[in-house]
């Protein structure tokens, strides 16, 4: 299928798991986002591709697809910027179960930040004065590197070691259990170490930096994993984990 | 992967990096001398030296492989984690054995 | 899916994982060989010499250049990763990954120049 000099050929993942990509051609435009080419093949040629998305301005995270083979957040892409001769091809996210069309289903996704014990274990209640975090501690310098995840799922889209166990809990969920690791008023860490150091935690990380490359916020999930590497290490060599 | 193995795996790693350097100056410095067999076995015969370094080195040898092959197995093969342990742990066994065998070869 | 959806296989790092685990297979599936040859030396070095005699076909020196690249690469590649987990990040990984490759091909061939 040839499309003429200001117009793309579009393909899309259509259907469920077992789905196939299926040719458009949209008009191309200046400062097109790949989001765009989506929304316009959903207005104006087939009303029943379902995609997902909210806020545009990449804060959300929910706009995440595979782009050319590679995971990208759709609503901060420019079409010009990616695109290599007249032809872009659109997917779901991988290593995540696809429920229809462009709409992988991110359940696993956020069922494993919560095994990782992604979540925020408070020490006091609000009847006490706020913690005092001074920016300057160390805790504070390394939960800032981490902290601004969207949980977008594209760094887990991209790891390997993800798609070669399908249990590891991947780059985002140890990436905030780092952040969380550092967070001083929490009190979740004796339990977060031992979430992050089983069969499926942090060790099976192989360091491929496949999430810091594509991370569209510029994390380095690596960098974080590697710190509950040292953590987890330090607490199995002290005996407050079990091997 | 488990902390343990992780922790076995790193510290062989460590331990074996100045040794392989050690192992990849004397390969060089052998076959540049173009040592015959008996000038090695000369060298290694009854040395208790030779002996320490080269023990050592097989039986960490042995277990960084082993655990190396586990993650292979683990990630890229059909088996399960079982049979991978299983399988992992026998090619250790017998890199162990027939290492073991090499180094009394050489210095006794 | 298609052809086109894993385009992360084409970065340097991840060659650099690939490649560090596949030399590290390589080295493991030459030790058992390398263990009985030097098991040779049992009851004398006489069968061990009748080897090293052998192992002086140009082809067998050719592969040997190539255990040394493998050996390099995996000792090297080794060390970068012991580095990342062990250490305060340090950026330009390609970089480093792309070097620990370089001088492992150098260490290659000035072992074959040695050879031959």
């Amino acid at each position: 299928m040839g499309s003429a000099p200001d117009e793309l050929e579009v393909s899309l993942w259509r259907g469920g798991e077992a789905g196939r990509y299926e040719a458009y051609r949209v008009p191309l435009k200046e400062n097109q986002t790949v989001l765009d080419l989506v929304t316009w093949i959903q207005r104006y040629l087939d009303p029943t591709l379902s995609y997902r998305f909210a806020c545009r301005v990449g804060m959300c995270g929910s706009c995440a697809m595979t782009v050319d083979g590679r995971p990208r957040w759709t609503c901060r892409t420019l079409v010009a910027k990616i695109l290599k001769g007249r032809r872009l091809e659109i997917g779901p996210l991988q290593n995540l179960p696809v429920i229809k069309d462009l709409a992988a289903d991110m359940r696993p996704f956020f069922e494993k930040w919560q095994r990782a014990k992604g979540v925020f274990a408070p020490s006091q209640t609000r009847r006490e004065a706020p913690a005092k975090i001074p920016p300057q501690s160390a805790l504070r310098i390394a939960a800032d590197a981490a902290i601004e995840c969207i949980n977008c799922g594209i760094c887990y889209a991209a790891c390997d070691s993800v798609r070669w166990n399908r249990d590891y809990l991947g780059p985002a969920a140890l990436n905030r259990a780092w952040t969380l690791l550092n967070d001083a008023r929490d009190k979740g860490n004796a339990e977060r170490l031992r979430a992050v150091s089983g069969k499926d935690g942090c060790h099976n990380c192989h360091s491929h930096q496949s999430c810091e490359r594509h991370c569209p916020k510029a994390l380095n999930p690596t960098a974080s994993i590697a710190g509950l590497k040292r953590k987890t290490l330090e607490a199995y060599l002290t005996g407050r984990i079990a091997g | 992967m488990t902390v343990r193995l992780y922790l076995w795996q790193r510290l062989t790693a460590a331990l074996m990096a100045p040794m392989v350097l050690a192992h990849l100056a004397i390969i060089f410095y052998a076959s540049r001398q173009g040592l015959t067999a008996a000038a090695m076995l000369a060298r290694t015969r009854g040395s208790f030296g030779w002996a320490l370094f080269y023990g050592v080195f097989v039986v960490a040898a042995s277990i960084h492989a082993s655990i190396g092959l586990n993650n292979v197995l683990c990630e890229w093969s059909p088996l399960k984690e079982r049979g991978s342990g299983v399988l992992a742990s026998a090619f250790g066994a017998l890199l162990f054995l027939l290492g073991l065998r090499a180094v009394m070869a050489v210095v006794s | 899916m298609s052809a086109r959806t894993l385009g992360h296989r084409r970065d340097p790092l991840w060659l650099a994982a690939l490649l560090h685990r596949l030399s590290g297979v390589a080295l493991a599936a030459f030790l058992p060989v390398h263990f009985l040859v030097l098991g040779l030396a049992i009851g004398g070095g006489g069968r061990l010499e009748g080897f090293l005699r052998w192992s002086e076909e140009p082809l067998v020196r050719l592969a040997e250049g190539g255990l040394v690249f493998l050996f390099t690469l995996h000792l090297l590649g080794g060390l970068r990763l012991l580095w990342i987990e062990n250490f305060p990040w340090r950026g330009g990984q390609t970089g480093i990954a792309l070097l620990a490759a370089l001088v492992s091909a150098a260490a290659a061939f000035f072992f074959l120049l040695i050879l031959f």
